[in-house]
């Protein structure tokens, strides 16, 4: 951990115990998953076959695909909120379903999700009351979370009160809280006007930066998948697997990012690696080019 | 800071614009209530006293004026003891309050323990929602008899069953009806996002009632406890009259009707009674309504409205 994060880290969670370099290298490990919706049935569907993917501390995998690829499934089962019916899950070496007990990710999904009734101060802790932290030390990682996501003016207003992006940088906050060692977002931009959605890029860059989260980023569009990550990786439907992994190197990630030769090359190397599924499946479509 | 001070400003012109919306629905109940007692006295000057106006007899016993009944308030109540009307049209109405608070109370405890556990096996949903619909089918009065019966012959130990008890539990009976449907769709409202939401927290079931479906739940309990609060009201102003209590507005307005012969007038301050505590009730509905959504968006207190 760097000197740029949060206090307090990590106070709740219980020790990691004995892991091995290799174990405690990777935040995520899955090894042969598959996925069946309605097994035996008449509307069986094969979500995911043989996916396997390793994600280390730090890195920014983000994955990306036609609709019906997966990919979304596949962050469900690494969150422990669907359960694969083969293979295996590890977070923070431990498997999926106990990592979720102990808070050791936090996700952002398409819809902010913010709760109406409460403050963006309240929403903020709302994780850090369900693990019965008292109110001043509440208030200290609110505070110190929406700094973060530079809302601190508006710590007392209600969600209905701000825009999209401002409510998906709260639900940005709020996933971070309890300061999880992953980050897990399903399409948080999705929603938002490509204006507010590069911005969102820019700030969501900043926030990896300043606290050294490992994030698994889905999206639909390309520019943003290369823009974010240091890794694409690239799936397809029917079923869904993962057809090709594109490493991004693109140096210091700032505005300045998104006009360089690199970047426009790594777009050009996983459009084409989309192109060659949309080939093969006529059913691929629903990816963004812009 | 710019954006901030006119966040609050629009917060500021939304609330203002809230109460000024409240003051003018207030002002129009008033005006729409002179209305009626105007037409009323309108059609009872315009009949003369004794002629009819096609079917509708305007004489004092089917129709008294509203001076008529003004002064029936300050008359010597029929049964004596030196009280006015008045002061028994108020002391009946306390009294039927009261049962229709505590029916209230019963079938707002009993209607949210059944959504609760309702919305967490679906299974008991399934089984209970239809005979939910069903009990309400039962006419009241049919039940009032058995109720009255069965609590008669009951006893437990110190405890002892109290007539008012089952005009108690006849209010509740048809108060946890709309409580107990306003609950369990508030509590499923939540979406699938928000539950998964707190999954990623690990949150228990019970941290997910709290923080997440009390709360949405809340836009759906409200109009479901206005309509509560109002059946009280009529179950416990019917339960009297069908099992005989005394003491409350229901007897009272039996009591008139046998005396109506002599001064009609007096029924209809037992009927403005009965009206009376009903919008007394619906009152307290408004206040916690007020309370309750205080922190929501216009849009979300727009549906309890």
């Amino acid at each position: 951990m760097n000197a740029n994060t949060p206090t307090g880290i990590n106070s709740d969670a219980p020790p990691h115990g004995e892991l091995s370099d290799v174990a405690a290298q990777a935040v995520v490990t899955v090894e042969g998953v598959d996925k069946i919706f309605n097994r035996s049935k008449a509307n069986q569907v094969d979500a995911l076959t043989d996916v396997t993917l390793t994600v280390a501390t730090g890195e920014f995998v983000s994955l990306i695909g036609p609709s019906g690829c997966g990919k979304s499934t596949l962050l469900r089962l690494i969150a422990d909120l669907s359960q694969p019916t083969a293979g295996t899950i590890r977070v923070n070496g431990k498997p999926a379903h106990q990592a979720r007990l102990d808070l050791d990710y936090g996700m952002a999904f398409q819809q902010a999700g913010l709760f109406d009734w409460r403050t963006v101060k309240r929403n903020v802790e709302l994780p850090l009351e369900l693990r019965g932290w008292d109110r001043a030390r509440r208030a200290a990682r609110s505070a110190e979370m929406l700094e973060l996501v530079k809302l601190s003016d508006f710590a007392n207003h209600y969600p209905w009160e701000l825009s999209g992006g401002m409510q998906q940088r709260v639900a940005i906050a709020r996933a971070l809280a309890m300061d999880p060692a992953l980050l897990l977002m399903d399409e948080p931009f999705g929603a938002l006007d490509e204006m507010t959605r590069e911005h969102m890029q820019a700030e969501l860059m900043q926030i990896c930066a300043a606290t050294g989260k490992t994030t698994i980023f889905v999206t639909h569009s390309i520019p943003e998948a290369v823009y974010l990550s240091n890794r694409v990786v690239v799936m397809s439907p029917r079923p869904g697997q993962i057809t090709k992994t594109v490493d991004v190197d693109l140096g210091v990630r700032d505005e300045d990012a998104r006009e360089t030769s690199t970047f426009f090359t790594k777009i050009t190397e996983v459009r084409e690696a989309l192109r060659a599924i949309e080939t093969a499946s006529p059913l691929g479509r629903g990816i963004e080019d812009r | 800071m710019t954006s901030t001070t006119s966040a609050d400003a629009a917060t500021g012109a939304r609330i203002s614009a809230t109460s000024v919306a409240r003051a003018r629905q207030a002002l129009l109940g008033v005006v729409g209530l002179l209305l009626v007692g105007a037409v009323w006295q309108l059609v009872k000057w315009s009949g003369g006293g004794d002629r009819k106006i096609g079917s509708i007899s305007t004489d004092d016993a089917s129709m008294p004026g509203l001076p008529a009944i003004w002064k029936a308030f300050a008359q010597e109540d029929v049964r004596g003891q030196g009280r006015t009307v008045f002061g028994a049209v108020l002391a009946g109405g306390w009294f039927s309050f009261r049962l229709a608070v505590a029916g209230f109370l019963v079938a707002f405890a009993f209607g949210f323990v059944l959504a609760l556990f309702m919305q967490k096996v679906r299974i008991a949903e399934q089984a209970w929602v239809p005979y939910v619909v069903l009990s309400q089918t039962v006419p009241l009065i049919a039940l009032a008899p058995l109720i009255a019966g069965w609590g008669g012959s009951l006893r437990i130990g110190s405890f002892e069953w109290k007539p008012w008890m089952s005009a108690t539990g006849m209010a509740g009976y048809l108060a946890f009806f709309p409580i107990t449907i306003g609950a369990l769709k508030g509590l499923k409202s939540p979406k699938a996002q928000a539950v998964e939401l707190m999954d990623t927290y690990a949150a228990s079931w019970w941290q997910t009632v709290v923080k997440l479906r009390l709360p949405a739940s809340i836009p759906f309990l409200v109009p479901a406890l206005k309509l509560g609060a109002a059946q009280a009201v009529v179950g416990s102003i019917v339960a009297e009259i069908s099992i005989g209590l005394k003491g409350g507005i229901g007897r009272l307005i039996i009591d008139y009707f046998q005396k109506a012969s002599g001064d009609p007038s007096r029924v209809f301050t037992a009927f403005i009674g009965a009206a009376a505590l009903g919008l007394v009730v619906a009152g307290f509905v408004a206040v916690a309504e007020l309370i309750l959504t205080r922190h929501l968006p216009n849009a979300l207190a727009g549906q309890s409205a």
